[in-house]
């Protein structure tokens, strides 16, 4: 009857800036009855209803690892209260980390990856970002960290929505876009939205990665579309919204699609979305390790699914910054087209580059001259 | 051989020690257990328990939990409260001579003297370690990028020991001649006190979790690796320039607690498998205390003659070695 083999405690971290309707949100998790039990950590107590005895208040520390790399950072204030938190069992059944407007995501986000003790008990589940529909334009003028917070989500709620135009609303959902384009967003007024789309994500599993998101492999050819939904417009804000079409593998012979600056706001991230056909594991582990170890600190997210020549199984690979980690998931179904797509989210991509890489991996590519 | 008497617990064992003769567990719930000689139960915490050692110069049991207190019992029948500070998680506590203690709460770390007030030491990071020093009235604490050392009883400014990177836990030598961290990386630091000469222990395949100073402080036994790490402290270099004595080497699992006997040079070894065994640090010869177990010993401590080893592991599993048998 061994117990160490407890199934991890799923982790959502909650980011947005103040007013922007985190902590409605933090309130109705609290409330709503779903029969599950969260631990809950903040930077202030706040107005978070006190009555909640797992409530833990803690200051954010952002320490470097004494590696000489920069982008190796974790929230040592996280590492000591997940460590305190979890080593009662039966507790909870999942935990909330609140971070303030200003705060970095990456550290927290590598919490969960670089600290072996807080690794081996929880599994970051998602990065939901509140954006305050109203203000963003104005966030994003005056700090970093609003368009990094976007960024590095996997779930946007654009809240506040009712205080906007339908006019306004497309254009900051535009924005959020052209800042990450594989971001799931919601719009919601009041932080109203189903808990379920929120919480239990898997969002960083390997073995899910991707998997519900079938339209990943199209993302590129949507990548310049200008549909914007209307006012009245019900149906969710996945971020690929297929309208009925068929868009399935157009290949219109471009293996990447740099999604533009925004002209109007002052977006500095960028996406790029490579695509090929399948790739020499020989070739495309050296690259992908070398490039994340040289521009790990541009690479906010990395996502991909692989396909190995050879391969029968879907390899997925995920990554923050310079930690990067990969996994077979599942073996490629018939009917799909065993293609490889690697989607990097960052600063200073160098988008020529990339491709030139990435085709360089390909199995059987001719020798470069 | 060797006798155990097993003890199972509904929650994680924070630290085993032994109260006179007793032994008694203190768990991360608060409560703190003494099962021998008719099963007792006291609370030291509302909440939950974070941090809990044994204060060997005042032959007690400190802790600190999630109600923001610091309380204290020497003979498990009664507990005192030493101090409240709130709605705050005491996360580090330690005794030091003459009665006086040292805890810490976020960025301050907190001194009290045996009869005298509170005074809080504010720093500008996370205070995640307090140690004092073994003599005289020396509080050290750690932080990021260093750890700071106070005279507490004084308004003289702290002395700062630079070293980049999160200082999670730090103790002194039991001459005091030594001051050592466990970091966030897998590697210990330390300074010669005199000096600031500084000494790097690195090379740990895990994150150190637990040390034990051996008798007249000749090593510094611990875990993180898979076998136990002893820095030798004897000279007046300390460890530098010295390979470290690897004992009780495994190839299946990870030292995860360690205790040194409190006479003998011999080590009791506690793995991730639950597994203890006693080594001696002349011969390595090893004998095995306990086969093993479900859960990773977290705490092993030896009572003052050194025949009864307590030991508590992750899951609550916990028990008493009688190594005479």
């Amino acid at each position: 009857m061994s117990e160490t083999a407890a199934a991890p405690i799923p982790v959502t971290v909650l980011t947005g800036y103040l007013g922007s309707g985190k902590t409605t949100l933090l309130n109705r998790i609290l409330s709503e009855d779903h029969g599950k039990k969260y631990a809950v950590i903040v930077n202030e107590f706040g107005e978070i209803g006190i009555d909640n005895d797992l409530i833990v208040e803690s200051d954010e520390e952002i320490y470097e690892m004494n590696n000489g790399c920069v982008c190796c950072t974790v929230r040592g204030d996280l590492v000591r209260v997940v460590e305190g938190l979890t080593r009662r069992k039966g507790r909870f059944d999942a935990i909330l980390v609140e971070t303030t407007g200003l705060a970095d995501p990456v550290p927290v986000a590598q919490t969960f990856f670089m600290d072996e003790d807080v690794r081996a008990k929880t599994q970051l589940d998602a990065v939901v970002a509140l954006v305050d529909a109203k203000h963003l334009p104005m966030r994003l003028k005056d700090s970093r960290e609003a368009e990094d917070q976007i960024a590095f989500a996997d779930v946007v709620l654009l809240n506040k929505t009712d205080l906007v135009s339908a006019e306004d609303l497309a254009q900051v959902e535009a924005t959020v876009r052209a800042i990450n384009p594989h971001a799931v967003i919601h719009r919601t007024e009041r932080a109203g939205i189903d808990l379920a789309k929120v919480l239990g994500q898997s969002a960083f599993d390997l073995k899910r990665v991707l998997d519900d998101d079938p339209a990943f492999l199209e993302e590129a050819e949507h990548a310049h579309d200008d549909h914007v939904c209307g006012p009245d417009c019900d149906h969710d804000h996945h971020h690929h919204d297929h309208h009925g079409h068929d868009h399935h593998h157009h290949d219109h012979g471009h293996s990447h699609d740099h999604h533009a600056v925004s002209p109007i706001h002052d977006v500095t991230v960028t996406s790029i979305s490579l695509r090929g056909g399948p790739l020499d594991p020989k070739k495309f582990f050296p690259w992908i390790q070398a490039l994340t170890q040289e521009q790990g600190p541009n690479i906010l997210r990395l996502k991909g699914i692989i396909a190995f020549d050879g391969d029968p199984d879907r390899y997925v690979v995920q990554g923050v910054h310079m930690i990067i980690e990969g996994d077979h998931q599942r073996p490629w179904r018939d009917d799909e087209a065993k293609l490889s797509r690697l989607v990097f989210i960052g600063r200073k991509l160098d988008a020529e580059e990339l491709e030139a890489g990435f085709a360089a991996c390909a199995a059987k590519a001719k020798a470069p001259a | 051989m060797p006798s155990i008497a097993a003890y199972e617990f509904a929650d994680f064992v924070e630290t085993a020690c032994f109260l006179g003769h007793r032994p008694a567990f203190a768990l991360a719930d608060g409560s703190l257990r003494l099962p021998a000689g008719g099963d007792k139960t006291l609370t030291l915490h509302e909440g939950g328990l974070l941090a809990a050692v044994y204060d060997e110069f005042g032959r007690r049991l400190l802790s600190g939990g999630e109600d923001g207190r610091v309380v204290a019992t020497s003979d498990g029948e009664s507990v005192v409260e030493l101090a409240s500070i709130g709605r705050k998680w005491v996360g580090a506590v330690a005794g030091g001579p003459n009665g006086a203690i040292a805890f810490a709460s976020g960025r301050s770390a907190w001194f009290k003297p045996a009869k005298g007030d509170l005074k809080e030491l504010k720093h500008d990071r996370t205070v995640e370690g307090v140690a004092f020093a073994p003599k005289g009235t020396r509080l050290a604490t750690a932080r990021y990028d260093g750890a700071s050392l106070f005279f507490p009883a004084t308004d003289a400014a702290p002395v700062s020991l630079d070293w980049k990177g999160a200082h999670l836990g730090l103790s002194f030598s039991p001459d005091g001649r030594f001051l050592v961290t466990v970091m966030q990386e897998n590697a210990l630091h330390g300074w010669r006190v005199d000096d600031g000469k500084h000494m790097r222990m690195t090379g740990y395949p895990a994150k150190v979790k637990d040390w034990s100073w051996s008798a007249k402080g000749k090593f510094l036994a611990t875990s993180g690796a898979p076998a136990a790490i002893l820095w030798p402290f004897s000279g007046k270099d300390g460890p530098m320039g010295k390979a470290p004595l690897e004992l009780g080497t495994r190839g299946d699992s990870m030292v995860t607690a360690v205790a040194c006997h409190p006479a003998e040079d011999m080590l009791a070894i506690g793995y991730q498998d639950g597994m203890i065994l006693a080594v001696r640090f002349a011969d390595s010869k090893e004998a095995l205390l306990r086969r093993g177990g479900c859960s990773p010993l977290r705490t092993m401590a030896w009572d003052a003659k050194g025949g009864l080893l307590a030991f508590g592991a992750e899951n609550g599993e916990a028990g008493v070695v009688d190594i005479a048998g």
